[in-house]
């Protein structure tokens, strides 16, 4: 990004913002895919226990259970600095975001302190307290919470991907929702929460194979880790699947509302019919390669036709490649794209509308306000093109984006595997006899958490410049702060991340290497 | 803890109403021998407090301060973004 394009706005205050943003976002997601993943695997534990009411499933009950609370108080709250974020770094996109937040961001607010409070409590403290049905009904409705909390979120992230149901009011500068049901079911939104969520059970089956694995290691709680690897195992492999159909319908979704971010995905600078999927090839991870006369990478290992497969239901489906989306082209049937610098044109000519308008309506001026009006609308779709000033400017980071999809999707892939491979051995086999395998699942729990996070940076950096696709760039919805002050909290951030997470790990540790109660 | 009435009531659904203050008590024994009862709770109920006082107590009384409520007037934050995303327009 230039310094012209930012006038008063440095590449500070953008660069920093955007950092901090990042990493909060990232390590609050630390601690929510546990919560969505665990609480399903403590779910069925639970409803184990419920039909053949055993010490042994009881303990093994509330041994997951506790793993679940400490994951679940050290996430609490770490959202909220996001929205604080917001507030301060972010206060054009916040107010112009409007009212669209307003409505999911409640309603996730009301469910998540009714819904996952009451029952958590119950879960908790219900015992011996309430019926065993009753608590049973509690566990999975804390589960149930958690899930329905993350959708809201998601609604609000997949709007601003894919920005529906909602009218731009220059009066108020905010945009205003026309149809909550498109806001809340888009296409986007639906595949990314089925997506997010069906990831996030993996990484719930990933952490109970690794504690399982550990305990098989020591020789501890060997009853209680073959039992909770058997669960967790299929879980993961149900999960692994199911992310594997909901990431395809996402990859379409993405296809259809930004072209750009698939091509950045897949290195795509030319595209065309029939386009192949990339499996294995190299692109520099840390060039800046010139999209306007950068090469496609040389595949090593491609999947003919697969890409326009995925993107378009055809092998034989046109996928514009990032030079075809700035020059702009023709779709199969018929329409036509315009080019990145008539999008321009386009964004100009709304912001002027847009001033023009507010000045007719000050002088009151209704002829004049209502043409204006008619402009904006007309320009409203590419109104954050008007701030773009060279083409490039909307193309992402195509080497970060081409290795974190693949790194998203390889892991993805190599979970189904590894969780069959765990399923024979433990249903069938002796998994114990396989240190390797036991190794080996403790090694993933990280690395289930890289795949997890390189999802998130596809999604997030792939769609930028853009806070709000193709209506708000980065550097328009900064707030005018000192990139100092951004930086310093960055840095305190950083230490108070750290510090809680070390804290978190701790008390996890304690509670691991304590285990059950009396599971055996 | 003694038991207590929640409610008292002078209807004729005494009955019902007993069963309400019955459940009411349930609901507050459930909380309050959950809460006494917790062992690791308390650890985490400590480690939730602490954090919760350096979000709001630090964190958003002395860094995240609302940039909108700061830089324009009540009632004319739609004045200030409007002027903010005209200007910068190159």
């Amino acid at each position: 990004m230039d310094q012209d394009t930012l006038l008063q706005i440095s590449q500070g205050t953008v660069d920093w913002s955007r950092a901090q943003f990042a990493l909060t976002a990232i390590y609050h997601w630390l601690f929510v895919p546990l919560t969505l993943g665990l609480a399903v695997i403590m779910g069925i534990v639970e409803t184990i226990y419920y039909r053949k009411r055993t010490e042994f499933w009881l303990s093994a009950s509330q041994f997951w259970q506790r793993l679940f609370g400490v994951n679940f108080a050290m996430g609490v709250a770490t959202g909220i600095i996001l929205e604080f974020e917001v507030g301060t770094n972010w206060s054009n996109y916040s107010w112009f975001v409007g009212d669209i937040f307003g409505a999911p961001l409640a309603i996730e607010g009301i469910v998540a302190f009714f819904m996952e409070s009451t029952f958590v409590a119950v879960m908790f403290f219900g015992w011996k307290k309430v019926s065993a049905g009753f608590h049973l009904a509690s566990t999975w409705l804390t589960g149930l919470g958690a899930t329905i909390s993350a959708w809201w979120i998601l609604v609000a992230n997949s709007w601003m991907q894919n920005p529906v149901g909602c009218t731009f009011n220059p009066d108020t500068m905010r945009h205003e929702m026309t149809s909550f049901a498109e806001v809340a079911l888009s296409p986007t939104a639906v595949n990314k929460f089925f997506h997010t969520v069906t990831s996030s059970w993996i990484i719930g089956a990933v952490f109970v194979v690794a504690v399982s694995a550990w305990y098989l290691l020591k020789n501890r709680h060997v009853r209680l880790a073959r039992e909770s690897m058997k669960i967790a195992s299929v879980v993961g492999l149900v999960a692994s699947l199911l992310a594997v159909y909901s990431g395809d319908r996402s990859g379409r979704s993405v296809a259809q509302t930004q072209p750009m971010k698939l091509a950045a995905m897949e290195a795509l600078y030319e595209g065309g019919k029939s386009q192949c999927l990339t499996v294995v090839a190299w692109v520099a991870p840390l060039s800046k390669p010139n999209c306007m006369t950068a090469d496609n990478p040389s595949p090593v290992v491609a999947l003919p036709k697969m890409l326009s497969l995925m993107a378009t239901r055809s092998v034989d489906g046109y996928v514009p490649g990032v030079r075809d989306i700035i020059n702009g082209y023709t779709r199969p049937d018929g329409s036509v794209e315009p080019s990145v610098a008539e999008k321009m044109q386009r964004g100009k000519q709304a912001i002027a509308s847009l001033a023009a308008y507010r000045q007719a309506k000050r002088t009151g001026n209704q002829a004049e306000a209502a043409a204006q009006l008619a402009s904006l609308r007309e320009n409203m779709p590419y109104f954050g093109y008007g701030y773009v000033t060279r083409p490039e400017q909307v193309v992402p980071n195509v080497p970060l984006n081409f290795w974190a999809f693949r790194v998203m999707v390889g892991m993805g892939l190599f979970f189904i595997l590894f969780f069959a491979f765990v399923i024979l051995q433990t249903f069938r086999w002796d998994i114990s006899k396989h240190r390797w395998l036991l190794c080996l699942s403790l090694a993933l729990v990280p690395l289930a958490y890289v795949a997890s996070e390189a999802g998130w940076i596809v999604a997030e950096m792939g769609r930028q410049p853009w806070t709000i696709q193709d209506m708000l760039p980065t550097w328009a919805a900064v707030s005018n702060v000192e990139s100092q002050s951004v930086a310093l909290t960055f840095y305190l951030f950083l230490g108070l991340f750290t510090t809680l997470l070390v804290v978190e790990l701790n008390i996890l540790r304690k509670q691991i290497i304590q285990g059950p109660d009396s599971a055996e | 803890m003694k038991d207590f009435v929640i409610f008292r009531f002078k209807s004729k659904n005494r009955k019902t109403m007993g069963k309400v203050n019955a459940m009411l008590r349930r609901v507050y024994h459930l909380y309050a021998d959950g809460f006494r009862q917790m062992t690791l709770g308390r650890v985490l109920w400590s480690v939730i407090i602490v954090k919760l006082i350096i979000i709001f107590g630090v964190l958003k009384l002395f860094f995240f301060p609302d940039f909108l409520s700061q830089h324009a007037e009540k009632g004319q934050e739609h004045e200030f973004v409007g002027q903010e995303l005209i200007q910068r327009a190159p």
